[in-house]
């Protein structure tokens, strides 16, 4: 199965041929495994090793009428010039879409350097961002064309996990992947830890929820959909970061809200990103642990 | 020094000239402490809008119009004090400055203040959004400029640097940074200002930040392919 950097390979292309605003900028990485058209090439724009000028040319291009496509491993994207994207961008009150490739695990083996499970946290500070964690290569694909097509700023989160199919997501909207009784807790699954989350519960009285996109977060979707007085959101990032999206979904009635996500982003632990994914405990193992302790995750 | 902008003249909207910056500065009030901010970069910016600057206040989103960003968004009152000479702001409005209901504040923000092309306040920020401007308004084979003015102090923001050295490496001939350079830079910038530039293959100048003339003369000498960089020397902490 190809990636979701493929994919992401195969729309930049598109974009570029079907839409003359559309503009890809970056600062080295992502730029190699591009093959453009030359007659495109002016459209292509590779800063070197700069990411504040990377986000800051966005925002010039962006004041210009231009739809930049910004695409960076993860904390070079979102950490290094947060600055650049919330002044440069969203306080000029223009939009680019912003495409991060590693996410909390994808770079094992480079450590901490190259992780980073707070992107998504980072991004919620900001208004007006919608942000997107696929869980397949066709939820990124299309997640890339929405976020094109929307014109408004969005932030496209890719990584190696897959799950086994993709989800019905339409417009963000909450997919049940699994129903239990009335009473059963409920497990929110966001991206590419939903198939573990289905694992984690088998033989569990749960109903299983997918989002790809946390925020801003289906409320409506969500309120449906949670009969019990239990939620267990099951995030492949920092523990906690969506936990406040689905209170304030849920705030019309009495809820225990708990949190398996990402706990010790400082965690050294080489090896492949399936091997850090599970001492992170986001393995089935490690959800199903977590969900039969019943208590609640807190990034340290 | 006075001299007259054609565009506001033609349509008989532009009452006032130098003089009268002195009197809409001082009816600002509450930023005392970027008042040397504001009085550093008055000269640049009046010489700017009233002989280089291809804008129009009846028309602010011509796609021709030259970009002047104010990225050294500190001290605005001789920015608003210009716009309002050249018609892009009513005058009236001047004495609510930083007032909660007024549309200036501290930091001008492209969204409140008509004319006022990038907000501004944090430093560092303006040069990396004149390059993607002037990349945009090549990739539209649209003719306008881009000016980005910056402070020798804000210069020490390591986002200049990386915007710096990407214009020079890509050589875009339309954009200008003018540093205003009252020595603010809390080390200095041994070499001088324009050689950080000059490396970077930026064709520079350092011109007196108060003649009038001088500055014209600079802003408009011909740089294809290369940026500009103009050091507009104001004398310490002016």
């Amino acid at each position: 199965m190809d990636t979701m950097r493929d994919r992401f390979n195969s729309v930049a292309a598109s974009l570029l041929e079907d839409d003359p605003k559309t503009v890809l900028v970056f600062a080295v990485i992502g730029h190699g495994s591009l093959e453009i058209s030359d007659r495109f090439g002016d459209r292509v724009i590779d800063v070197g090793i700069r990411e504040q000028a990377m986000i800051g040319v966005a925002g010039g291009l962006a004041l210009e009428g231009f739809k930049p496509i910004v695409m960076s491993y993860t904390p070079f994207l979102i950490e290094r010039p947060f600055e650049q994207i919330k002044l440069s961008l969203t306080h000029q009150d223009v939009n680019a879409v912003l495409v991060s490739v590693g996410g909390s695990w994808d770079a094992a083996s480079s450590g901490r350097t190259h992780l980073a499970p707070e992107d998504v946290a980072l991004m919620s500070t900001l208004p007006g961002w919608t942000v997107h964690v696929p869980g397949h290569p066709d939820e990124a694909e299309a997640a890339i064309w929405e976020a094109h097509q929307s014109g408004e700023s969005h932030y496209v989160r890719l990584t190696v996990d897959s799950n086994r199919s993709a989800h019905e997501t339409t417009h963000g909207r909450i997919a049940t992947l699994r129903r239990g009784s009335e009473d059963a807790q409920t497990i929110l699954a966001v991206g590419p830890v939903a198939d573990a989350a289905l694992d984690a519960t088998t033989g569990m009285d749960a109903t299983v929820l997918y989002t790809s996109v946390p925020r801003p977060l289906d409320a409506r979707g969500l309120t449906a959909a949670v009969t019990g007085t239990d939620v267990v959101v099951v995030e492949p990032y920092l523990a906690g970061t969506s936990v406040s999206q689905v209170a304030a979904a849920l705030s019309d009635r009495p809820m225990r809200i708990r949190a398996v996500g990402v706990t010790d982003p400082e965690m050294q632990h080489y090896g492949s990103p399936h091997e850090l994914r599970a001492a992170h405990g986001l393995d089935s193992e490690g959800i199903r642990r977590a969900i039969e302790r019943g208590i609640t995750q807190i990034a340290v | 020094m006075t001299t007259t902008n054609h565009l506001a003249d033609a349509r008989s909207i532009e009452p006032y000239g130098y003089d009268d910056l002195f009197r809409f500065m001082s009816m600002m009030t509450g930023d005392e402490k970027h008042s040397e901010a504001a009085t550093s970069t008055l000269d640049v910016i009046w010489t700017l809008y009233d002989r280089v600057l291809h804008v129009d206040p009846l028309d602010l989103d011509h796609p021709n119009r030259d970009r002047f960003y104010l990225s050294k968004g500190h001290g605005p009152m001789a920015f608003y004090a210009v716009l309002a000479a050249k018609g892009f702001l009513d005058p009236a409005l001047l004495p609510q400055f930083a007032t909660s209901t007024s549309i200036l504040g501290h930091h001008p923000d492209r969204r409140r203040v008509p004319g006022v092309e990038i907000s501004s306040g944090s430093l560092g920020q303006g040069l990396a959004l004149g390059v993607g401007a002037s990349l945009a308004i090549g990739l539209s084979r649209r003719s306008g400029r881009v000016f980005v003015l910056v402070g020798d102090g804000e210069l020490d923001e390591g986002s200049n640097h990386e915007a710096i050295a990407l214009a020079g490496r890509l050589g875009i001939g339309r954009l200008t940074a003018i540093v205003i350079d009252n020595d603010s830079a809390y080390h200095g910038w041994p070499g001088g200002i324009e050689a950080r530039f000059s490396v970077e293959e930026w064709q520079t100048a350092v011109v007196d930040g108060r003649d009038h003339d001088a500055m014209f003369e600079a802003f408009t000498a011909a740089h294809p392919d290369r940026p500009l960089a103009v050091v507009a020397r104001v004398g310490r902490k002016a």
